[in-house]
């Protein structure tokens, strides 16, 4: 009895505080308010159109080219740019490297936000949505399906992501009690999390084996989850230099003196691990181009495109970085981060949409409504990332 | 019981059980015997009943045989026609070749299916449940021969191919087009059977035929067999997806699935006990102060 009355008196309180938080802060008319809303708007409205008439009537998608933006780049990428959630969950509490604890939180929350979004993209992408449930729950287990894999490591993946983020939350709550619990079972959901990472990181590179006689051969070989696996590392350090970097400009009242110094050497650290993971990449990638003698595939425009991926935006950006770290130059560090993000943005779109189908006569190209609905995708999660970090102790461990 | 003994006994049991095995290998085999279709394009005039018969057959857009003029131009099959005839041209002149799905031994569209939408029969005929599909297409990227077809323009679309006229196989009947074909280009009947036949023709006419069955090894045997008088890549078939059934492709990743699912947590546990550097220390201490 005495329990119950504590718990709705606890609840109407919540409600109370949530409402309250709720409310915008700060000013209305920001540039990025003025640009990021009016582009949900259209998106939303374009979504309309694509659940009523087919996704033929918004995309440009064709019989030949089944996966297209939505897929190659919000699925297939955003999840690569989200891998440093379990990067930095993996040296901060499985190798208690407490340098970078200061940035755990918000690469997690950048985590589970685009896992939420990204992956949740794909869902505007199913012809049939509503039978979403069938390989989660019933009997419709495709047990030899790639697919049937990522999408249950997705789910697994969010929860345990939600788990580590929890402590946030219960603090932002006040729920002193559920803070302990929930913190107890951090350890638990990382170490989850970064198997479940690892094998749909590679999984959405298996996602692509079997289309063998479909994609370039430059880009196909049975490697792909491997290479998937590890230049989902280096994208997801990349992705922390870029966001935290943005972050610290835009929520710099939110965040320290204190851990601005210390930042700079973390900046340090993860340019170092990024072009470490990189060289590693660039030399899975010349075994492969080795073993299977791929020199005679490089004298044409595929060729070209290929050593343009593979030197521009890998091996350039790997020097970059350890030239950068070496001399302590934190613009270069940005700019190499920036490049090799550009560098996983082309890879993933050559496997999934560029290299697929290469010699087809009619090449697919997104759609401007295409463009937009994934620019609504994005501009959401930023949205929903901004009230978060404004009221949650995201940046500092104490309001 | 010495070595010696040890081995004889050992060998002596393992040939007593070989023959079981095969034996059941065999029993396995025969229940598993496929339906199977020949297409012999030799004798294709182009009439294309089979496209009206299979259009008729599943209520799908029946085209207008008379004047459509649709063999001017390659096609393939889509959302509104499960099968097409094509008519290319030869050094051996006109060649006629109906299209539709092969329905592989082990499809690719059904390893690649999250919801088992895509299922194939005990009968071999590769189906598609609506009730269970989510419309992911990822049947489309996988199948090798691009047989799946979606359909883009409808806000509740069904994935179209062909089904091996499904219902009608259980009615003992056989499919529509074979029964439309009026020249017996078609032919419906066992795989194994079917293979005879096929092999015979092929012996006997070296001069009609290319020495060559397609369906017979392609991406590990397909239900639908092809004869031809030119070589096949002439008359739009792809001659280089290999002999190995698409699943093999995924199977070592999946396999590996619950071996890292097992290993690598504890693996991490264990990493993390180890750089307990906290602990470390106060041991340390311990010693010390002992």
């Amino acid at each position: 009895m005495n329990n119950t009355v504590v718990i709705t008196g606890e609840f109407k309180r919540f409600i109370k505080f949530f409402r309250n938080e709720l409310n915008p802060r700060g000013k209305w008319l920001t540039p990025f308010n003025v640009i990021s809303i009016p582009i949900i708007l259209l998106g939303i409205a374009i979504l309309y159109v694509r659940f009523t008439q087919g996704l033929g009537s918004v995309t440009n998608l064709s019989q030949q080219f089944p996966w297209g933006f939505w897929i190659g780049f919000d699925v297939v990428t955003g999840v690569a740019f989200a891998g440093g959630a379990y990067v930095i969950t993996f040296v901060v509490y499985v190798m208690r490297i407490e340098k970078y604890h200061s940035i755990v939180r918000v690469t997690v929350l950048n985590g589970l936000l685009a896992y939420i979004f990204y992956a949740g993209a794909l869902v505007l992408d199913l012809g049939r949505p509503w039978h979403i449930v069938n390989p989660i729950i019933g009997n419709s287990f495709g047990f030899n399906s790639v697919l049937f894999l990522v999408s249950w490591h997705f789910l697994l993946y969010m929860i345990a992501e939600f788990v580590e983020f929890s402590p946030v939350i219960a603090e932002w709550a006040h729920w002193e009690k559920v803070r302990k619990f929930v913190s107890a079972l951090t350890l638990g959901a990382v170490i989850f999390g970064i198997t479940l990472s690892m094998l749909h990181q590679s999984g959405l590179g298996a996602l692509f084996l079997m289309a063998k006689p479909k994609i370039h051969p430059l880009w196909y070989s049975e490697f792909i989850p491997l290479l998937f696996f590890v230049s989902s590392i280096f994208a997801g350090l990349s992705m922390i230099i870029f966001e935290g970097t943005i972050s610290h400009k835009v929520f710099k009242n939110l965040i320290g003196e204190k851990s601005h110094y210390s930042y700079e050497e973390i900046i340090l650290g993860l340019g170092k691990g990024a072009a470490i993971t990189m060289f590693v990449y660039y030399f899975f990638q010349s075994l492969i181009f080795i073993h299977e003698e791929r020199w005679t595939l490089i004298n044409d425009f595929w060729g070209y495109w290929y050593l343009f991926e593979v030197i521009g935006f890998v091996l350039i950006p790997c020097f970059i970085f350890a030239y950068a770290v070496r001399n302590r130059s934190f613009g270069l560090i940005r700019i190499a981060s920036v490049i090799s993000l550009i560098g996983i943005i082309l890879n993933r779109l050559n496997v999934s949409v560029i290299a697929f189908n290469w010699n087809a006569v009619n090449k697919y190209y997104p759609s401007w409504q295409e463009i937009i609905v994934t620019l609504m995708v994005i501009f959401s999660e930023i949205w929903v990332f901004r009230w978060i970090v404004v009221r949650m102790p995201v940046f500092s461990k104490t309001k | 019981m010495d070595r010696r003994n040890f081995l004889k006994t050992a060998v002596s049991i393992g040939a007593a059980t070989l023959p079981f095995k095969e034996l059941r290998a065999e029993e396995k085999g025969e229940k598993k015997e496929f339906y199977a279709v020949l297409v012999d394009t030799t004798r294709c005039i182009g009439c294309r009943s089979c496209e009206v018969a299979c259009s008729e057959e599943h209520n799908l857009y029946i085209p207008d045989i008379e004047k459509d003029n649709a063999l001017e131009i390659v096609r393939t099959t889509s959302e509104k026609q499960w099968t097409i005839v094509n008519r290319f041209e030869t050094d051996k002149g006109q060649i006629f070749v109906k299209r539709q799905c092969m329905h592989c031994w082990q499809p690719a569209c059904t390893a690649a299916c999250l919801t088992n939408a895509m299922y194939k029969t005990k009968d071999g005929p590769v189906t598609w449940n609506g009730d269970k599909c989510m419309g992911c297409r990822y049947c489309m990227v996988s199948c090798p021969f691009d047989i799946p077809k979606f359909e883009y323009f409808d806000w509740n679309p069904k994935i179209q191919k062909c089904n091996m006229c499904f219902e009608r196989l259980q009615q003992g009947k056989k499919p529509a087009c074979v029964e439309a074909c009026p020249t017996d280009a078609l032919m419906f009947g066992m795989k194994r059977e079917l293979l005879e036949i096929a092999r015979h023709r092929v012996y006997n006419y070296p001069e009609k035929y290319v020495h060559k069955i397609y369906g017979e090894y392609e991406v590990g045997g397909t239900s639908w067999l092809y004869l031809s008088a030119v070589p096949f890549e002439q008359i739009g078939f792809r001659t280089d997806l290999g002999t190995t059934p698409y699943p093999e492709y995924t199977k070592e990743f999946l396999i590996s699935v619950p071996l890292v699912l097992f290993a690598i947590p504890a693996f991490l546990l264990g990493l993390n006990l180890l750089t307990d550097r906290k602990k470390e220390l106060s041991e340390k201490e311990g010693w010390k102060n002992e």
